[in-house]
């Protein structure tokens, strides 16, 4: 191991840990957007929309981003419709990660018992309020370990990006492999930069994962 | 649109073969992933600590580092590291059974784990042997909990091996831009044609063993 090279494609590697960043947690929130509107579509089998919900999740849940990426960065220009590699690699993801996430949200409030909303109304709440202060916070807590490994499934799925020419982390390792063969340095920044980025939200997720089932179960 | 490609020559035929490839890929590592997975799965729930600690951290590794980091660690470190040069197809079947066999071993630890321990008690109480236990009480319950999540292993297998393109085997993406690039001059448009045609046939090999393992689980709900 050459530490020379190491300083050396530290910055370059940098930018892709930015960029790769940027782009992963700009998809997870369009992922979490689309993942509770649809799943109150689902749960409150609103019609027509309710079809169209269950579709998307289906595609989208049996099919890979890699192939997802492609069609939306190759196959969708040739009908008209370009959009640039960085938000074709936030709208794969979020409309990846948007069928897993509804799929954790829908479970969230399918386990929310019906007294619950019951007795909200016998409160006098109205139907924002019941929403807003019963169902939500409480649907919300039950989806936590959901959401979590979505996340980390979502930061892990963004190694695709590189097939679409995006600068992110698998695309400068393997440009600077191709290169200068200096593999076993560019490899141990990959691997080191992955678990930077992972490794945290790792962390993280248990801990907020604990605190949620002590707000819910007091244990 | 660029479907007309996909009726010229052998083209669909080539099409389904690149997806027979990343199936044939797949259902290999699968088959490993579960035997090992069971195997380690039980050493999971051993008492030794250093075995814990060991298989631990095999977990986190295999949780944190993207499929596709792994196929890039085998197939150009171990080339570097090692001197052997494996094929990209074997480089392939090892990552994905390393990465399924922890997967497979979670699976089968949480389903273990997850037996109360009344169940036990309950057998010893009704004067059951160590054997009938596991034969009519555990081991039915383990099984019926562990066969859905086993099936969509399958189909996570099957998506995941849509990145063997990226180290060069010819799978159906590849064979995709293959068509593309031939014929670039005669339709222009062939990538929405082939890319959407790539999606449907991933969509139509997972979405039935998805409805099958939503199926049983649905039927095995306690």
């Amino acid at each position: 191991m050459d530490f020379g090279v190491i300083k050396e494609y530290l910055p370059l590697y940098e930018k892709a840990f930015l960029l790769t960043i940027k782009i992963g947690w700009i998809g997870i929130l369009l992922s979490l957007v689309l993942g509770i509107l649809v799943a109150f579509i689902l749960f409150y089998r609103i019609p027509v929309l309710k079809l169209i919900a269950g579709a998307y999740i289906e595609l989208f849940r049996n099919t890979p981003l890699l192939v997802q990426l492609f069609f939306l960065y190759f196959g969708l220009p040739k009908i008209g419709l370009s959009i640039s590699a960085e938000w074709c690699g936030a709208l794969g993801l979020g409309l990846l990660g948007g069928s897993y996430m509804a799929e954790g949200f829908r479970s969230g409030l399918e386990a929310i018992p019906v007294s619950q909303t019951e007795s909200a109304y016998s409160l006098g709440m109205s139907k924002g309020q019941m929403f807003r202060k019963v169902i939500l916070p409480q649907a919300f807590s039950l989806s936590i370990p959901a959401i979590v490994a979505n996340v980390i499934f979502l930061l892990k799925e963004t190694s695709v990006f590189s097939a679409i020419s995006l600068m992110d982390l698998m695309f400068t390792a393997k440009d600077l492999i191709g290169l200068y063969y200096n593999t076993t340095e560019c490899l141990f920044l990959l691997v080191l930069f992955y678990i930077l980025m992972l490794l945290p939200v790792s962390i993280a997720g248990s801990v907020v994962e604990k605190k949620a089932r002590y707000r819910m179960f007091g244990v | 649109m660029g479907f007309e490609v996909l009726f010229k020559g052998n083209n669909f035929i080539r099409l389904l073969g690149g997806l027979g490839l990343s199936l044939k890929i797949s259902l290999l590592s699968v088959i490993i992933s579960i035997v090992l997975g069971i195997l380690v799965g039980l050493l999971m729930t051993a008492k030794n600590s250093y075995v814990k600690l060991l298989l631990r951290t095999y977990l986190e590794i295999v949780r944190i580092m993207p499929q596709m980091v792994l196929l890039f660690l085998v197939y150009f470190g171990v080339a570097r590291a090692m001197g052997v040069h494996l094929s990209a197809e074997v480089s392939a079947v090892i990552v994905f059974s390393f990465w399924g066999t922890a997967e497979m071993a979670d699976l089968v630890r949480g389903a273990l784990t997850g037996i109360p321990a009344i169940q036990y008690e309950s057998s010893r109480a009704l004067g059951l042997t160590m054997v009938q236990t596991y034969r009519y009480v555990i081991l039915p319950q383990i099984v019926r909990r562990m066969i859905p999540l086993s099936i969509n292993l399958i189909t996570r297998m099957i998506k995941t091996t849509s990145l063997v393109m990226m180290i060069g085997i010819v799978e159906v993406l590849k064979v995709g831009q293959q068509i593309i690039e031939a014929n670039r001059k005669a339709s222009p448009n062939a990538a929405f044609g082939v890319f959407a045609t790539v999606l449907l046939l991933y969509f139509l090999a997972c979405w039935p063993i998805s409805c099958l393992a939503r199926y049983l689980e649905k039927k095995w709900e306690n």
